[in-house]
């Protein structure tokens, strides 16, 4: 076990070096350097063209790109993730205060498309060709259909605005003291966006693999002994059907990512989403590469916890 | 040489009637589909109404009318005018256009990138293949829209480079799916044949597997597709994408991140976001009807 994860690991580092590499090219890519960027042209002219050459010179922006990127490394290894050019803070420290919010909204929308999505799907594999199952699976392609702004903008429209029941955005009401009943009110709408988009596939490929589940041999002998339905569906069946079920959880994280950073924006959510975008309007590099970093790394770090979970509950995978 | 040829007619005589049968086959599951159909109706309605529609109107979508600000909707404008005087009828049909146009060049980039890496990866195999293989997982593990917001911000927005961005980092899933289908198919007996004949291996991989692998890479496109809409929405929304005066469904929506919009003027939000939803949901649903034709493996 403990070597079948070393082993996963390890596969993961060049994976990981990959996306640094990527990462400083894309960098690299922005029109510009550090010194040209923080003088204003009259400070330029008065200072010359020698002395901006000198300065690049002496911080090694002259040095070729394979050295400048191993620097780079190093200096991202050790926790140095640079400066934000928009107010001259360490973007580990921009970054730091932005990441739990995010992490916050991530882990209650996983939740909640948990709780809504397993359910479900078992619902429509139980009673499939119903009308319900037709249902859920009409109501799965609407909600893949739907921009999830759409759908966060309707929301605010009628919850919000109309009814007056929930704040329009943020995570706490200003000037107020943080109750975790205002912080649950502020939660509801994102949680609620994001959650029904994660849900949608859960309930499908739930469903498709307790169909696929029940169809074994094991299942049709707890039958045949005369296991209760129930006991032979919770016990026998779903138990198993769920262990795939875990692995598209996994898969689905880049896409909840990507969604949180839009759904962030609607909701004004102090998180990592709208960092990334006040540092794509500010052209802040520094920022931004760093939010790629982090993000890379959370999405790793989620197919290594599938891939252990996965080993740790199907004793049939042969790890080693 | 010339024994060659006449296998190579013979089996390519022999997919064509494949086809024949096929294609009527497939247009007779896909028209029992009835969301598929209904779909496929929409989409073509849509796209008509985007391509032809503003030629029949009175506005342009970039001419102003200042003395008709945010005008709700009347005999005039038949969806009111936006903070700048336009006509949002005129702009949501003309955004059609910028929309579809975004999915559809975005996926033929993708598609056409991931079938040269693919079937690369796949008739090749060996070291060609891994390389390949990782470098799609790599790009698999960065979240799509972080690094399209990176690139777009530094390629600067516009049309051109919102397609460019979704095609480039679009391609792995439709690599994978075609390296599985030709590693299957180059050991099939057709191939084998045509192989022991002498065919070259450029006219085996375009004459004899690729078409037997394009199935799926359809059915993925079409959804693609789909996804590609809603990119290109969420990024012009955000101001990353299609850029004013040029209209799109998602920066139409963008003015309703202002709250008095939102609240008080719906004509200037709502059209937008409903012509995604019905264009994607009807992509959606001709992909789904689309699957269930072409693949029998994946039949519900």
């Amino acid at each position: 076990m403990a070597r079948y994860l070393l082993r996963r690991l390890v596969i993961s580092i060049p994976v990981l070096i990959g996306i640094t590499l990527a990462t400083y090219l894309i960098a690299n890519l922005a029109p510009g350097d550090p010194v040209t960027a923080l003088l204003n042209p009259e400070q330029m002219s008065n200072l010359g063209p020698d002395w901006v050459e000198e300065q690049k010179e002496s911080l090694g922006l002259n040095d070729p790109l394979p050295v400048r990127y191993l620097i780079w490394l190093k200096e991202t290894a050790t926790g140095n993730l640079g400066f934000s050019s928009a107010d001259r803070l360490p973007v580990s420290e921009k970054i730091g205060e932005r990441l739990w919010p995010t992490i916050k909204l991530m882990t209650t929308v996983l939740i909640v498309s948990v709780v809504v999505g397993i359910p479900l799907g078992v619902l429509s594999a139980l009673r499939q060709y119903s009308w319900i199952d037709y249902l859920l699976t009409f109501a799965g392609f609407v909600t893949v259909s739907i921009p999830s702004f759409f759908l966060a903008l309707v929301l605010i429209y009628i919850f919000s605005l109309k009814l007056d029941w929930l704040p329009t955005s943020g995570m706490y009401t200003l000037g107020q003291e943080r109750t975790f009943l205002d912080s649950f009110r502020h939660m509801v709408l994102p949680a609620a966006v994001l959650g029904l988009a994660q849900a949608a596939p859960l309930i499908r490929y739930t469903r498709a693999s307790l169909l696929e589940t029940i169809q074994q041999d094991y299942v049709t002998v707890a039958r045949a002994k005369g296991v209760a339905e129930s006991v032979v569906i919770v016990r026998h069946a779903l138990r198993n059907a769920l262990i795939p079920i875990i692995t598209i959880i996994a898969l689905d994280v880049p896409r909840l990512l990507g969604g949180t950073i839009v759904i962030e924006q609607v909701f004004s959510w102090p998180g990592m989403g709208t960092l990334a975008i006040a540092a794509v309007q500010g052209r802040d590099y520094n920022v931004l590469m760093g939010i790629n970093l982090i993000a890379a790394t959370m999405i790793l770090i989620s197919n290594l916890l599938a891939d252990a979970l996965y080993a740790m509950v199907d004793p049939r995978i042969k790890y080693g | 040489m010339s024994d060659s040829a006449a296998v190579d007619t013979a089996t390519s005589l022999k997919t064509d009637a494949d086809k024949g049968r096929k294609s009527t086959s497939w247009w007779k599951k896909f028209r029992r589909h009835r969301l598929a159909l209904t779909g496929m109706i929409v989409l073509a309605l849509l796209a008509i109404a985007s391509v032809f529609g503003p030629f029949f109107l009175e506005f342009s979508p970039t001419q102003t009318d200042l003395l008709s600000i945010k005008a709700p909707p009347d005999g005039t404008h038949l969806l009111g005018t936006d903070a700048a005087g336009r006509d949002v009828l005129a702009r949501l049909l003309s955004a059609g256009r910028v929309s579809l146009a975004v999915g559809v060049v975005a996926v033929a980039i993708y598609v056409a990138i991931g079938v040269v890496l693919g079937g690369v990866a796949g008739y090749v195999g060996g070291w060609v293949d891994g390389v390949i293989m990782r470098l799609a997982d790599m790009v698999l593990s960065f979240p799509a829209i972080i690094v399209i917001i990176t690139l777009v911000s530094i390629l600067g927005p516009s049309i051109f480079n919102v397609m460019l961005v979704i095609g480039l980092l679009g391609w792995p899933p439709i690599t994978r799916l075609v390296r599985g289908e030709f590693l299957s198919l180059r050991e099939r007996d057709f191939v084998v044949a045509s192989k022991s004949t002498g065919a070259p291996g450029l006219r085996i991989i375009f004459r004899h597997i690729l078409p037997n692998a394009l199935t799926p890479v359809i059915v993925n496109a079409t959804f693609g597709m789909a996804q590609a809409i809603l990119l290109e929405a969420a990024l012009s929304f955000l101001g990353l994408g299609v850029q004013p005066p040029t209209a799109s469904w998602g920066n139409m929506l963008n003015a309703a991140q202002s709250i008095t919009i939102l609240e008080e003027m719906p004509w200037l939000w709502v059209p937008p976001g409903l012509m995604i939803v019905a264009s994607v949901l009807s992509i959606n649903f001709v992909g789904d009807g689309l699957r269930d034709a072409l693949d029998p493996r994946t039949r519900r």
